[in-house]
């Protein structure tokens, strides 16, 4: 069989600008740029609350403006593990089942481009969007912190807030994938807007409770009961589990970049320790090596769920 | 001859174990208009799908301008313009910005996208509401907009799937006016319809489907002559005394006289018998209330090709 001829990246910008330009006009921009406003004034209201008090002393007191929670609020690095997969299915539940609904899909890929170009074009804009969302929080949070605290940020906080910027966007494409994929298979857009909340609730609230339970489940033995604390077998098994779900990956990886003295993500063992400046931060090479696998798990999972979604939609008829 | 631009030989979709087009052939010739005409799910949308490119092909072979859909979709829809059935735009756009995405998809050059687009609107008559959001749109305006975008593509075949379903007589005039105007500028044009005898009055050639197959094939009058047996056909009205049937089945060249009704007869001929009728009528002093040529359309073509032995129950 002969190739296909021509390059799958014709008519990709197109579609990318034109994407990008529907969602910056949105409504739904709206909201989310709401959402930003708030979340970033609340953040750094909250933390501010508790860096006064505390202490000037901490190398590391700009991305505290991060990390700190004080009581009934969350922490900012919390409510984002919560707020951006909501902000990434947003704009794209309906993307390409939106394009039937209208009975645009067939007009449009009767033009001389691939159905890649498409596909590609949508998610990039769902994806820039995203990213001017967070980075207009990272810079409103940054520059409160500036104000407030009256102490710049250090060249190594400012690299790990933008690891951890990076880190936020590549964690909302895994949502902007699955939401897509949604838009691929469902044809009503109600139905996708469902299945890819359902998800993000499964991961968010319900894995976590069902890891628990199927690792207690299965490592249940007379001396874990006895000594009133698991195995490491059962910590191993329960922490693989976990990072099936992407909101692990990405508290684990923000952690260790916004909390510099995290020095690892599973059990540690007091041998491990012996040497170790307890509290003493790592250097930014070293938190970056110890969340690479979490970061790249990241992105695998978006290359994995862009390439489902190409080839659910390669295969789909388009007759509307 | 003229040059054909679509080509499909023994051309075949299945879906799952149901057969939705079974082995088709089909030439459109360049600066035609062609009708693939037949009712809804005999095939007629699934063939246009497989043209295009935009689902897979069982069986056969085709060829756009020389180009295999299969293979080379890039060159097929960069000569092809489509207007899909009930076609849709972005509402929240306007016609021209609507236009202006899908030029720029199509890859028209940015310094002639603005003049192709006024071009293209002025000759639908869209141009007073160019900057008009589509979502103010009639479904008309709206089939008139697919076509203003086929002629910004400059697309040497048109494929129009049922471009009049919907549309109220006017609008319908008016576009199947806009499609001649197509084919005047040398388009091929395909149209797909199960108003048999509305697109008739615009098509050179018709392939009149059935469960997937194309059963009959040629010019308006040629399926007349192969179905309907050929000939005239006219419909009388007379009032007056005595029994006519038997006077007018005298008339050299009738080939039959049908009574309809009390005075009224269908009658088909070898010749155009129509003078002698009349003639004949007046001469017996009864009155001649109506004298009709009837020409054959398809709808009684396809009706009466199934009532004969080709008929599937």
């Amino acid at each position: 069989m002969a190739r296909r001829s021509g390059s799958p990246w014709t008519g990709c910008a197109t579609v990318f600008l034109k994407e990008l330009a529907d969602h910056l006009g949105s409504a739904r921009m709206l909201i989310l740029e709401w959402l930003v406003l708030l979340t970033g004034i609340g953040a750094v209201y909250v933390a501010i609350q508790d860096l006064r008090t505390t202490t000037a002393q901490d190398p590391f007191l700009f991305l505290r403006l991060f990390t700190d929670a004080r009581d009934p609020l969350p922490s900012f690095i919390e409510v984002l593990g919560f707020l951006i997969p909501l902000m990434a299915i947003g704009l794209c539940f309906d993307s390409v089942n939106g394009e039937f609904s209208r009975r645009t899909l067939s007009r449009v890929l009767a033009q001389p481009i691939y159905r890649d170009a498409l596909l590609l074009g949508k998610f990039l804009a769902g994806l820039a969007t995203l990213a001017v969302a967070l980075v207009t929080m990272w810079l409103l949070i940054i520059g409160l912190g500036l104000l407030l605290l009256g102490v710049p940020p250090s060249g190594e906080e400012i690299l790990r807030g933008i690891g951890f910027l990076v880190i936020s966007i590549v964690y909302g494409g895994i949502w902007l994938a699955l939401a897509l994929l949604c838009s691929v298979i469902f044809r009503s857009a109600a139905t996708a807007a469902l299945m890819s909340l359902g998800a993000w609730l499964f991961f968010s609230v319900l894995w976590p409770i069902v890891v628990r339970f199927l690792t207690d489940a299965l490592f249940a033995s007379e001396t874990s009961i006895l000594l009133g604390s698991p195995s490491l077998e059962q910590l191993q098994f329960q922490q693989l589990l976990e990072r099936l779900s992407p909101n692990t990956l990405f508290g684990e990886s923000v952690l260790a970049l916004l909390h510099p003295a995290t020095r690892a993500l599973g059990p540690v063992f007091l041998e491990q320790l012996e040497g170790a400046v307890m509290g003493s931060p790592l250097p930014l090479g070293q938190s970056l090596l110890l969340v690479w696998p979490q970061i790249t798990g990241l992105i695998a999972g978006v290359i994995a769920l862009f390439v489902a979604t190409y080839v659910v939609f390669q295969r789909q008829e388009v007759r509307a | 001859m003229t040059q054909s631009v679509i080509v499909a030989t023994g051309l075949r979709k299945r879906y799952g174990r149901t057969v939705a087009v079974d082995g088709i052939d089909l030439v459109v010739r360049a600066g035609e208009i062609f009708g693939l005409l037949g009712p809804n799910g005999a095939g007629k949308t699934t063939t246009i799908l497989m043209l295009l490119g935009l689902t897979d092909v069982s069986g056969g072979d085709i060829r756009v301008h020389g180009f295999d859909p299969v293979r080379q979709p890039l060159e097929v829809k960069r000569r092809v313009g489509y207007l899909p059935d009930s076609v849709g735009f972005y509402d929240n756009l306007t016609a021209r910005e609507n236009l202006r995405y899908t030029g720029k998809l199509a890859g028209i050059e940015r310094q002639d996208i603005e003049a192709r687009i006024s071009a293209a609107l002025k000759r639908v008559s869209l141009e007073t509401v160019a900057d008009d959001r589509v979502a103010t749109f009639s479904r008309g305006m709206r089939q008139r907009l697919g076509l203003a975008e086929i002629a910004m593509k400059r697309s040497e075949v048109a494929i129009l799937d049922e471009p009049t379903s919907g549309l109220d007589p006017q609008a319908t005039f008016e576009l199947l006016d806009m499609i001649r105007a197509l084919k005047a500028d040398g388009v091929a044009v395909l149209i797909s319809s199960h108003l048999l005898d509305r697109v008739q009055a615009v098509c050179d050639r018709v392939a009149l489907f059935h469960q997937g197959k194309i059963v009959l094939i040629g010019t308006v009058p040629e399926l007349a002559e192969r179905v309907l047996g050929g000939g005239h056909t006219f419909d009388v009205e007379v009032v007056g005394e005595g029994n006519m049937e038997p006077i007018i089945a005298n008339i050299e060249g009738v080939r039959s006289v049908r009574a309809e009704g009390p005075g009224r007869f269908h009658i088909v001929a070898n010749r155009d018998v129509g003078a002698d009728i009349a003639t004949l009528i007046m001469s017996t002093g009864a009155q001649l209330r109506r004298l009709e040529r009837i020409e054959p359309g398809l709808d009684a073509i396809y009706r009466r090709y199934f009532e004969g032995p080709h008929g599937t129950a």
